[in-house]
């Protein structure tokens, strides 16, 4: 009797203590303003932002097959976005968050019909031409400060908060909660059935399309979503900086080299992954920052190194050796253990 | 009278474009490789040349006698080390890793030359022009515009008059085949690598003489080298010339409309050619 000999599970022994250990990490992190100092709870910040853009170019790259080298085009316009809708739209900071969202979504839709027909490589350098063009137009925008950019007025950052330490308790949670949120929709969208779509799709485009998947919409809508889901991001960095210019805005080192990196090195194609990759990222960071360039050097030559050796990244070898997913998005079929003896 | 000046002076700025991306439409040529690194490999052959020039005195053009034979040996030593493990199916490998490289070069640029614009000084030949009617052209253009036609005639050349062409075109068309025919790819691969990056070194010490450079100048080449080849129309090298020329131009008639308009214009001519003909202007006819 066969069927009786196999069990199919979604969830594994791994990922139920993983979510365990998850849910208890993350009361820790939620209350850290009460047991972090002030430039620890800085740096987690940056660390959940990073970590959330690192998940999305994971979504686009490692999931539906879209290398782009331009996502700080979406940083940079989520950015600016923040300043002209509060200081010309008079929008609490928090609403103008979401109406970078918004438009960074109705932005990409144009973007998308554009540059998706360019293939492959070519798409990664269109996606860099676009956000130049960002860049170029907003350094036009004379009323956002140009090519030197503006500061965000002092009343509008007194409007989150009155004190400090509230205000920076505040953006802690902002970045925690959205690199939560976006983990938590591409997790939901990878079980969906058109997450499944493009899985197939990752895995084998030609074979994915014969059994009637519609390519190019899944694709588009991916690119959507991450599009509006970075202009929202952009939006959470510039209000920590309070200052915005257009090469800082449209960093392509800033918001795309170091992510790439971090997808890279800590395994792409995974949603464990990025979340390893900007542990090490900022593990070396705060070790060798020191360093100036050298550091940018050594980073360059690991991920060169992990992308020839170890292609999966960190993630990778780790799931090889024990057989581990930690975010249960596949079936798994196991042999009972009394039958087989 | 300006604007037919505007019109010239793009099209001999475009000469240059095509330069940049001659290298770029070549690797992709033979083994389907987009080079994220290419604009660096531009702003190296430029400081090159600049440290050629200060050693030795020599004139930046006859400092390209030692440049060329660097690059194309830098080109062929990368591709049998590096590059030649990341081609396959998947695009990711040479993306990522051309990228990583683009990083490293840029932060050795830094540590190497600092911050500092640098510049290539050719004496006479920047200043000289000749006059044609009311315009005054430029030597330094002019010339630049000449290399990149004979550049790209030599090109055409090699690719299908010669039996390293011939090669080249057959790795291109199937890889095994070509290995069953005895002809080792990973050695071809290598020598087409080291004829990109010896026209890559003509670029970079014209663009080295033209402008100044800096270490985060690889960006903004590599973005003009990739339009002119998509403007131009994949795999057509004269095709590329014209894309060149269109960029130079839209650049400078964006220029005389307004000085922060410049590159923009060249962008903007570039999505337009993408919307409206997405294989570009002059696409290789596959039969």
């Amino acid at each position: 009797m066969s069927a009786q000999t196999h069990t199919v599970s979604r969830i594994s022994q791994a990922a139920k203590i993983a979510s365990v250990v998850g849910a208890i990490v993350l009361i820790i992190l939620v209350a850290a303003p009460w047991w972090a100092g002030r430039a620890d709870l800085r740096l987690m910040g940056e660390l959940f932002l990073y970590l959330a853009l690192a998940s999305l170019w994971n979504l686009m790259a490692g999931y539906a097959g879209l290398v782009s080298v331009g996502q700080q085009a979406y940083v940079g316009f989520g950015g600016y976005i923040l300043f002209a809708l509060t200081i010309f739209g008079g929008l609490p900071p928090v609403v103008a968050i979401a109406g970078a969202a918004l438009l960074g979504a109705l932005i990409a839709i144009p973007v998308a019909a554009l540059i998706f027909r360019l293939r492959g490589a070519y798409f990664a350098i269109g996606t860099w031409v676009i956000a130049e063009v960002f860049r170029l137009s907003f350094a036009q925008l004379s009323v956002l400060g140009g090519g030197s950019g503006s500061s965000l007025p002092v009343d509008i950052v007194r409007s989150l908060a009155s004190s400090r330490s509230g205000r920076e308790s505040l953006a802690y949670w902002m970045a925690l909660g959205a690199a939560v949120l976006v983990i938590t929709v591409i997790y939901l969208f990878l079980r969906s059935r058109r997450g499944l779509a493009l899985t197939a799709i990752r895995d084998n485009e030609l074979a994915a399309s014969s059994l009637g998947i519609d390519i190019w919409r899944t694709k588009f809508v991916v690119y959507v979503v991450t599009g509006a889901l970075t202009s929202m991001l952009g939006a959470l960095i510039f209000l920590q900086k309070l200052r915005i210019s257009p090469d800082a805005a449209f960093s392509v080192n800033d918001w795309t080299a170091f992510v790439i990196f971090i997808v890279v090195i800590g395994g792409i194609g995974t949603i464990e992954g990025p979340i390893i990759g900007t542990l090490i990222f900022f593990a070396l960071r705060e070790t060798l920052a020191d360093l100036g360039t050298t550091y940018l050097i050594v980073l360059g030559v690991v991920a060169i190194v992990v992308m020839l050796k170890a292609p999966k990244g960190v993630w990778g070898l780790l799931r090889e050796r024990y057989d581990l997913q930690l975010f249960p998005l596949g079936y798994r079929v196991q042999q009972d253990r009394k039958t087989t003896d | 009278m300006d604007w037919v000046n505007a019109l010239v002076q793009g099209t001999l700025l475009g000469g240059l474009y095509a330069l940049f991306a001659a290298a770029l439409s070549l690797i992709f040529g033979v083994m389907r490789l987009v080079n994220i690194a290419h604009g660096d490999f531009i702003v190296l052959a430029a400081y090159l040349g600049l440290t050629v020039v200060m050693s030795t005195g020599l004139h930046p053009l006859l400092a390209l006698s030692l440049v060329v034979p660097m690059m194309a040996g830098f080109g062929y030593a990368l591709q049998r080390g590096i590059l030649n493990q990341t081609l396959g199916d998947d695009i990711l490998p040479p993306l990522l890793v051309t990228f990583g490289l683009s990083v490293i070069l840029q932060n050795l640029f830094l540590e190497g030359y600092t911050a500092d614009p640098q510049k290539m000084d050719a004496g006479l030949l920047e200043t000289a022009s000749v006059s044609l009617g009311s315009l005054s052209l430029g030597i330094l253009p002019l010339l630049t515009f000449a290399i990149a036609v004979a550049v790209i005639a030599g090109l055409q050349f090699v690719f299908y008059r010669t039996a390293l062409g011939r090669a080249f075109r057959a790795v291109s068309d199937n890889q095994e085949i070509a290995q069953l025919m005895g002809l080792n790819k990973r050695h071809i691969f290598g020598l087409a690598m080291a004829l990109a990056l010896a026209v890559t070194a003509v670029a970079g010490v014209l663009l080295g003489i033209r402008t100044s450079f800096d270490p985060t100048s690889g960006g903004a080449r590599l973005i003009y080298g990739f339009e002119a080849v998509i403007i131009g129309g994949l795999g057509n090298l004269w095709g590329t010339l014209a894309g060149g020329v269109i960029l130079g131009v839209a650049q400078t008639i964006g220029a005389k409309i307004d000085p922060g308009f410049q590159l923009l214009a060249g962008h903007i001519a570039f999505l337009l050619v993408l919307a409206v003909r997405p294989n570009g202007l002059f696409p290789r006819v596959s039969g």
